[in-house]
This record gives C-alpha cells, structure tokens and sequence, in this order.
C-alpha cells in the first residue's frame, strides 16, 4: 500500500503561512471530513499576506507552467455537492515557468480585499474562503494546495433597535402579552424580556423559549428552507394564572449562532427567531414566532457588555 | 386503589433518590477535581430530580431536603471557585444557561448566596433578582419548595441594622420587601395549590396543603426577625402589606393560619399598636374563616401581655383596646351570619377575660359585654349546642374568678340574663359553679337583696325550670347539688340581725319554691340558721331588744315554724320532729315557755299521726327523751304532761326490748341534776322497775318461742342504770336492789338453757370493774360503792 501511495506521493508540497500568523486570532473550522481545525480568522478589508513555501521532495526537481495563488470566496450547496459558485476570485502569480530544485518562498499579497460574506457552515449551504496555491504543471496534473481561513464581518450596534412586544391570544382561551427587550441581539448578547398572562384558560404545564435558525437556498421554486431549534430553554414550570408576569433572562452565548445572512448572493439566506411555545397538560402547543436579528458585535466592544 | 398510590409513591421517591444519588456522586467527583463545568452539568441534572409531579409534599421534602444538603456542598465549592479566581459575576451567569428552570433557579439562588457574600454587588440587588426570576416557577409545590430554598439560604444575609449587609438607610426596606414579595408568591402558590388535580381529592389537597403551611409562614417569622422592622415600619409596611395578601388570597385555609401566624410570630406592643388595622382584617375574611378562634388566639395574647406587668396597662388605655376589639368582634360576628352561636360566646368570652385582665375595674365593660351576649343569643330558645353552654359556662365563670366575689357578679345586671340562656342542666352546673366559688373564697353575702339576687341567679338548683328533666336526673348528682345549696344557706350571714332576719325571710322565700325533692335538704340549714340567730339575740338580749322589736326571737319562731310546716306537705315527718324538738330546745334557752311547749306539742302530734314506723319510732322517742330531758322551762304541769306522754309512747312500742330501752330512758326524765326542782326518785324506781318487768317478758317469750334464755343484755343496760342513778345518790335505789339485779344476771347467764354470748359476758365483766374500779377511787362516791358487795 505504501508503495502506491508514495508512488502518487506528490512531487513538492507546499505550505502556507500568514504574515501575522502568530498573533492572528484562529478559530476553529469543521472540515467536509468532520475534522475541526483551527484556521486564521480575517474580515473583510483586511489584507491577506504571507509566504507560500515549495519544497520539492528531496533529490526531484519540480518543472512547471508557472505557480499561482487565488483567493476564493466560495458557495456550495448541498444538493450540487462539489460544485463550488465563486463570488470572489483574486489571483496573484508567483512564478514565471520553470524548475524549482529546493525550497523555495513566494510572498504574496491581497490587499483590502474585499469579503462582504461570512464562512458559513449550513445544513444544505457552505460558504468558505481558501487560499488555492497552483503550480500549473503540462502533462503531470497541476500540483493543487487550499489553506481555509474565516471570515467574520462585524457590525456597530444598531442605531434603531426596538423591542418586541406583543399581544397573542386564542379567543376565550389564553391571552398572553410578551415582551422581549430588542429586535436586534448581537451574538453574546442577553435577551431580556417577560410573559404576561392574561387570560388563561388552559391548564399549562410549562413554557419554553427556542432560538430556531430557518436557512433557506436556492431560489424561486427550488427554494429549500431548513429549520433547526438551536435553544431550547425553559421559561417557566407549571401552570400561570391570570396576572402572572413571568421573567425571561436567555444568555445567547452558550449557542452557536451566526449573524442573520440575508439573500447572500442570491443563494442563501439564514435568519433567526424566537419562538415562544406554551405545552398544556394533554401536550398540545401553542406558539408564536417572532424574527429578531443577528449581528456580531465587534470583539473589543463585546467584551465590556 | 389508595394502597396502590401509595406504594407507587414510595417506588418513584426511591427512584428520586436514586437519580439524586447518583448525579451528586459525579457531582462530588467534579468539585474534587475542581471542574466547574462539569460540577454545573451533575448539579442540574441532580436537581431534576425535583422536578418531578409524582410526589406528595410529604415526599418531596424528603427529596428536596437531600437536594438541599448537596446543594451546600455546591455553595462551599463555588465559594472555593470565586476565591481561586473565577468571576462571581461569571459563575451567576453561568448557572443560568441551565435549559431546565427548575435546577437553574436553586443553581442560581445558590450561587447568588455566594455572590451577597462577596459583597462584589449589593445584596439586595441580588436579593431582588433571584425573587424574581423564581416567578418562574409556577408549578405550587415545586414553587413553593424553591422560594422556600431561597428563604432558607438569603434569611442570614437580608441586610439588617447591624447585620455585615447593612448599606444605606433603604436596605432594610428592601429586605422587608424582599421577604414581602417571596411571602406573597409563595401564598398565591399555596392557595392555588387546592385548585389543582381532580375534585374528588380535594379532601386530601387539603390535608397536603396544610402540611405545606409552615412553609408560607416562616416568611413571616423571618419578618418577625428583621431588627429594622420597627413598629412604625410594621405600623405602615409590613403588616398592610401582608394584610393585604391575606385578604385577598380568599383562601380559608390561609387566611385562618396566616391570621394566626401574624398574631403569633409579632411582639405583643405591636399588635396592640395596630390593633385597629389588624382587626378591620378580620371582618373581610372569608365567611368560613375561624375568625373566632384567630380573635380569641388574639385576646388571649394581649391579655398575658397585660398581665406580664401593671407597666404596659397605658399602653392598652391609651389605644382604647376594649373600645376596638368590642367594636370588631361585634362587625365579625355581624360579617358572618352563620357563625355558629358557641362562636359568639366564645368570642364574648374571649373578650371578657381581656377585660378582665386589662379593666378589672371596669365592670361598666364587662356588663356591657354580657349585654351584647345575650343581644346575640336572645333569638334562640335555649341553649342546646354543648359547645355553646360550655363556653357560655366558661363566660359567666370569668368574673367569679377574677373577682373572687360573687358580689361583683351579682352587680353585674345582665349575669342573670345570660343564665337565662342555659338549657336546666347547664344552668345548675353554672348554679354549681357560683356556689363553688362562694365556699371557696369563703364570701359572706351579708343582705338580703344580694341573697335575693343570688338565689335568682341559683334558681336552676332551687326549684324546677321549665322543662322536667328528672328522668335523666342522677338521684347521686341531686343529692350532691342539694347539699351546696345547703351549705350555701349556712354561708349567709349578717352580724345585723335585722338584715339577718330579712336573709331569712328572702331565703324561705325562695327554697319554698323548691318542692317536695328539694325542702328536706334546704329546710334543715335555714332553721338552723334561724335557731343562730334566735341564739345570738338572746346572748344581746336586753340591750337591742328594747328598740328593735321587729326582730325579736318570737318572731323568728314564727316563721321557723311556718317553715317546718312546709315540711308536712312532704312525708319527712321524722325530719320534721327532729326540727321542732331543735326549736323546743332554742325556745327553751330563750325562756319562751309556750313557745317551747307547742313545739313539743308539734313534735308529739307528728309521732302520732305520722310516723308509723317501728323503727322510726324508736329513734323518734329516743330523740323526744333527750330533748326533753334537757328542758328546763316548763312548769311542773306542763312537763307532767309530756313526760307522761314520752313514757306513754315508750311503753308502747311494738318490740319488747325497745319497749325496755326507751322506758329505762324515760327514767332520767325525772332526775336532772342540775336542777332540783327535777328530782323524783320514786318515778325513776318506777320506771326502771317497769323495764325489768319488760325485760323479765322479754326473756320468758324467748323461753317460749325458741325454748332458750334471751340475752340477758337488756339486764345489765338496767344494772347500769340502776348504778347511774345509785351513784347521784337517788335515795330509792339501794344496795340490795342492785345486787339482786347482779344476782339475777349471773342466774340467767349461768341458768340451763342460757346461750353463750360473749357480748355479754364482757358488757357485764366491765360494769363490774366499773364498780371495782369506783371503789378503788375512794371519795364519797367510792364509799357508796363500797357497800356493793359483789
């Protein structure tokens, strides 16, 4: 097995670095295989730099038609697996052809480069940024080498950011009137809020507050939308009676939540609600839906909430 | 069905337990190796052990309270944590990303008792967050045990006047305001608990509610203890605000043990302070409320308080207490219609012993009270309900105790009213009562109108109300009340014999009504009565009877006899001789020789016609005898005639030996000696001559009858009569007579067919060493006796 492994073993490899690797926040990012690495985060009008190293394997040349490195901005969708849409595409050449008989660094650049979209990880939808270092070859197959890194985009708090409030009800059965602080969370946020009752007819058994994430490809007719429950937090434990008024208080940080996409490149959209179900004693539901809006907040003002 | 219940209980508790265990296990592990995270996850999941629905209270709290013990085990860990380092304010958010609320929230309460303690946020903010967020359990039971939770681990940490949390002047109101807000919760979490589940077990929701109560009500304890509840803050705060809530719950089963709970766990000034606020309360109970017994609960306080010094007696004059509790005792029983009668006396009676307490001078008060009482019974017949009566009895006893004298009773001019309202059996016990307490305070009732009144207060033992109730009538129980009525009669007294004879005439009055069951045991006392008075105006004599003619002891004799004669009705006549030879006897110390005669006389025609019983007789003549012996007053013709009669009627009594005893007595009829003018030797012969021939029959019907000698016991009585009579020096009874007598003892005791009787034997041996004995002591008398030669 080795043996045929190594005898498709590639010529050179080729390795990646960033210039402020060292100091450059990683986080963590699912690979296809299942795999979590941790990769460089950037945002967008930053300016992606670093070396590109190419060390043929000991005692080989490596002749080629010329090396390049393209910046991609990338959407998959699930159901065209493979078949990545570029948004974004830049590309630097590296080298002239040629033969390169030992290690050998290339600095690149993309300056302010422009990533409006963040890396997302979806149920039927991936968008990704990698770094694809080519060294084009004739009649061996171009040597092909992606490096992934994120890319987060933060927003200033927004400026208009009423609250919620509203009042639902089945006739002659429950009344209630719920409040919750914003329309607008950022992802580390609190939301804050309470449900009053004021009518009740039922006898409830308990009372929950979920976070539903609703991700939608593809457009027109082959629109797909797909709704996971990330939260699932219970809000109150046992039967309300007319007057009650029953506190929310729900830390978003311990949820994997992204910003709230809105028709990225017309290919996906993924929004957020908040969904307020009521169970009664024979477990019948009842709830009420209401969209808030995701935002990341800049790191440093994050920390001093 | 039940059964079942219950061991599917006892396996899901267990199951508890289990779960419980085993997640504080891994719980441990974690805060051993220090991993909060972990030590987060165990908590939670062992706390939702105490989610479940399936337990009774009862079982809960034996689940809660292991929850409880692990849960401090926790707290000291996190503690542990904030010193190593880690961010109190990070750990209170952390706990409370808990998806489940019910283990988030004693999470939270106990991380947030560690976060007071670190001072690193005002306690009280933290306080009101953590009541708060418990809004979220609505659940009553599981409610109930978490803000209990929350009581139990922030009640040494409320900020107090000198507590380690004191800040500014505001926090000990938002301490109160805190216990406030957790008090009101868990009631409206307790009172809803009874509207939980299916109908048909509502009697035993109700049982498990109660078994809940104590814990609604440490909230009021822990009010009771905050040091910046002062009276005034407690005046305008605390208790509207709880009075509120109590109010407004509409819940009987709360309102009864929270009313009581205030009035238990509050200082006793306070109440009295706010004694108006706290009985407006009363009226808006629910109409089912034990509100009499939270009243009395109440009273009963305030009147230890005041009895605890005469120091605090202002407090209550100052805030017109009486004047509020008459007020709001009166508008609770007016708010609740069906309150049943024994509630309203024992309201009444609650307030009297208040009063008693705190205004024994005000018998204005305790009247009024009566007054109200028997306003409020006066709709009603009589009295049936036990429990009513018993209090009723326990309302009229009040003051005999207080006072220890029935007079202030009997000042108090609706006590007679409210007897009124005592069925007969009650009504005597109640008569029972004040007699009792008469002879134990020893009271003199000293005129007549006081008698009269007392007598009217007593009438259930002195004559027969309206309903007969002799059926039912313990003749024990009878005889028992007649004798206090007796013994009441001797209590009355004045050293006035005037009002003296005037408590006599009053007393005739009443016991006449008494009836034939009744005069035989109240006739006696007052005749002797009387007879003391007769006694002492004779001992005055000459000095008061010149100016006070109307009281003179012809008078009294008068009515003595008018009283006796009440008697004849009843076929007493043994009781009614008796009477009148006492009478005789009086009259006789008075000089009032008609007087004495025509007792005499009385007492002879009673023997007469009366008293046919053979026996009867014998005690009846032996009584005539004695008394008449001791007569002094008669003249030689009038004593003729009832010695005549007395030795007529001895000799006509059925039995011999009877015949021979009374006729032997009727011997010392004719020799008194103390007085010379009695002294006729040859009557005395005579009659002891005549009891010896009786005797000698006696004896010779024996023989004949049962064919032996009888006892030859009646013979040695007469030897010592004989000796009796010898020893005064009656000249007609000489030496020989007396030993032929001994002669003819000692032949009958030795004769043929004479049985042995040992009584005899030894009655005739001691007369003999009687003489001996006579002898020996030498004197006139031993000379005499030396002649007796036996």
């Amino acid at each position: 097995m080795n043996y045929i492994i190594g005898a498709f073993k590639p010529a050179c490899s080729i390795s990646v670095t960033f210039s402020d690797g060292k100091s450059r926040k990683q986080v963590a990012l699912k690979k296809e295989n299942g795999q979590t690495v941790m990769v460089p985060l950037f945002q967008s009008q930053e300016t992606i730099s670093g070396k590109i190293s190419v060390e043929p394997v000991s005692g080989k040349k490596v002749e080629h038609n010329g090396i390049k490195v393209e910046l991609l901005g990338q959407i998959e969708m699930y159901f065209d697996r493979g078949n990545f849409y570029d948004f974004t595409s830049l590309v630097r050449e590296l080298d002239v052809p040629g033969e390169i008989y030992e290690r050998k660094t290339f600095p690149f650049e993309f300056s302010t480069v422009e990533m409006p979209y963040e890396t997302y990880n979806g149920v039927n939808v991936r968008l990704r940024y990698v770094l694809k270092v080519t060294i084009s070859r004739g009649y061996a197959g171009s040597i092909v080498q992606y490096q992934d890194f994120v890319v987060r985009n933060y927003s200033p708090p927004p400026s208009i950011n009423n609250s919620i409030k509203m009042e639902v009800g089945i006739e002659d059965c429950l009344h209630i009137e719920f409040e919750y602080n914003k329309s607008k969370y950022h992802l580390k946020d609190v939301i804050i809020g309470k449900i009053y009752f004021l009518l009740v007819r039922i006898k409830i058994k308990n009372m929950d507050l979920e976070i539903r994430r609703r991700e939608s490809t593809g457009s027109g007719s082959n629109t797909h939308v797909e709704t996971e429950t990330l939260a699932k937090f219970e809000l109150m434990d046992g039967a309300p009676v007319r007057g009650e008024s029953i506190p929310i208080r729900l830390f978003l940080s311990p949820y994997e939540l992204t910003p709230t996409y809105r028709n990225i490149n017309n290919k996906f959209s993924v929004k957020y609600y908040l969904n307020l179900v009521l169970v009664d004693e024979e477990d019948r539901r009842y709830f009420k839906q209401q969209e808030i809006t995701m935002y990341r907040l800049g790191e440093t003002s994050e920390a001093t909430l | 069905m039940i059964a079942d219940g219950v061991e599917d209980e006892e396996k899901w508790l267990s199951a508890g337990i289990a779960g419980l265990q085993q997640n504080a296990f891994y719980m441990h592990r974690a805060l051993d190796s220090n991993n909060l995270k972990d030590a987060l996850k165990y908590s939670a999941q062992m706390l939702s052990e105490l989610r479940t629905s399936r337990l009774s209270p009862h079982k809960y709290y034996e689940l809660y309270m292991r929850a409880f013990d692990e849960l401090r085990k926790l707290e000291l860990f996190f503690k542990e944590e904030t010193s190593r380092g880690c961010s109190i304010v990070e750990l209170y958010e952390l706990v409370q990303h808990a998806g489940n609320i019910l283990p988030r929230l004693y999470l939270l309460c106990t991380v947030g008792s560690v976060y007071i303690k670190s001072k690193e946020a005002p306690a009280n903010d933290v306080l009101k967050d953590l009541v708060e967020m418990c809004r979220g359990i609505q659940h009553p039971l599981r409610g109930l045990f978490l803000r209990s939770y929350l009581s139990q681990v922030s009640r040494d940490k409320l900020p107090d006047i000198g507590s380690e949390y004191e800040g500014d002047a505001d926090t000990v109101m938002d301490s109160v305001e805190f216990v406030l807000q957790n008090f009101t919760e868990m009631n409206k979490l307790w009172v809803r608990m009874q509207h939980q589940g299916p109908a048909r077990e509502k009697e035993k929701r109700e049982k498990e509610r109660s078994e809940l109560r104590d814990l609604v009500g440490k909230n009021l304890h822990v009010l009771s203890q905050i040091e910046g509840v002062d009276l005034e803050m407690y005046k305008e705060i605390v208790l509207p605000r709880v009075l509120e809530q109590v109010v407004n719950c509409k819940d009987e089963l709360a309102q009864y043990y929270l009313m009581d709970c205030i009035i238990q766990v509050f200082p006793d000034e306070y109440h009295l302070q706010t004694l108006e606020t706290l009985l407006n309360a009363c009226p808006q109970l629910q109409p089912s409320v034990d509100v009499k017994t939270v009243l009395a609960r109440l009273m009963e306080r305030l009147s230890n308080y005041a009895a605890s010094g005469a120091e605090v007696l202002p407090e209550f004059f100052q805030v017109e207490a009486f004047a509020k509790l008459n007020n709001a005792i009166g508008k609770v029983i007016e708010a609740q219609e069906n309150m049943p009668i024994d509630g309203v006396v024992t309201l009444y009676a609650s307030l009297l012993t208040f009063t008693l307490q705190v205004h024994p001078d005000r018998l204005d008060y305790i009247d009024q009270i009566l007054g109200a009482c028997v306003k409020k019974v006066s709709g009603k017949e009589k009295l049936d309900d036990r429990q009513a009566t018993k209090q009723i009895v326990a309302l009229l006893s009040a003051p005999l105790e207080k006072y220890k004298d029935i007079d202030t009773a009997l000042k108090l001019s609706n006590y007679p009213r409210v007897m009124e309202y005592l069925n007969a059996r009650t009504n005597k016990e109640m008569a029972n009562v004040i007699i009792q307490n008469i002879m134990k305070n020893k009271t003199r009732i000293s005129t007549a109108e006081k008698v009269d009144a007392l007598f009217e207060l007593i009438k259930g033992l002195i004559r027969d109300l309206d309903e007969d109730l002799h059926d039912e009538l313990d003749e024990e129980d009878f005889k028992e009340e007649q004798n206090s009525v007796a013994r009441l009669i001797q209590m009355l007294h004045s050293d006035d014999p005037e009002e003296m004879s005037k408590i006599i005439h009053t007393v005739r009055k009443h016991i006449l009504t008494g009836g034939r069951t009744r005069l035989p045991f109240t006739v006696p006392p007052l005749i002797f009565s009387s007879l003391k008075l007769v006694r002492r105006l004779e001992g005055q004599d000459e000095s008061v009877s010149g100016n006070e003619a109307s009281t003179t002891p012809k008078k009294i004799f008068q009515i003595v006899t008018q009283i006796i004669e009440s008697l004849s009705s009843i076929p007493v006549p043994e009781l009614a001789l008796g009477l009148y030879l006492q009478c005789a006897e009086a009259a006789n110390d008075c000089d009032l020789e008609p007087v004495a005669y025509e007792f005499f006389t009385q007492a002879y025609i009673l023997y007469e016609e009366e008293i046919t019983d053979s026996k009867a007789q014998v005690t009846c003549i032996h009584l005539i005898i004695g008394t008449l012996q001791r007569m002094h007053i008669f003249g030689v013709e009038n004593r003729d005639a009832l010695t005549h009669k007395a030795t007529g009627y001895s000799a006509k009594l059925l039995k011999k030996p009877d015949q021979c005893r009374a006729v032997y007595a009727c011997s010392h009829l004719f020799w008194l000696d103390e007085h010379d003018r009695i002294r006729d030797g040859e009557r005395v012969l005579l009659c002891l001559k005549r009891a010896l021939r009786i005797a000698n029959a006696v004896q010779q019907m024996a023989n004949a009858t049962r064919g032996s000698g009888g006892s030859v016991v009646l013979f040695i009585e007469i030897l010592n009569k004989y000796l009796y009579f010898y020893e005064k020096g009656v000249s007609q009874i000489t030496v020989e007579s007396i030993l032929d007598l001994i002669e003819l003892i000692r032949s009958e005791m030795n004769g043929d067919n004479a049985p042995s009787d040992p009584a005899a034997d030894a009655f005739l041996a001691s007369t003999l060493r009687y003489i001996q004995f006579q002898k020996d002591k030498g004197g006139a008398v031993g000379e005499r006796y030396e002649l007796i030669k036996v």
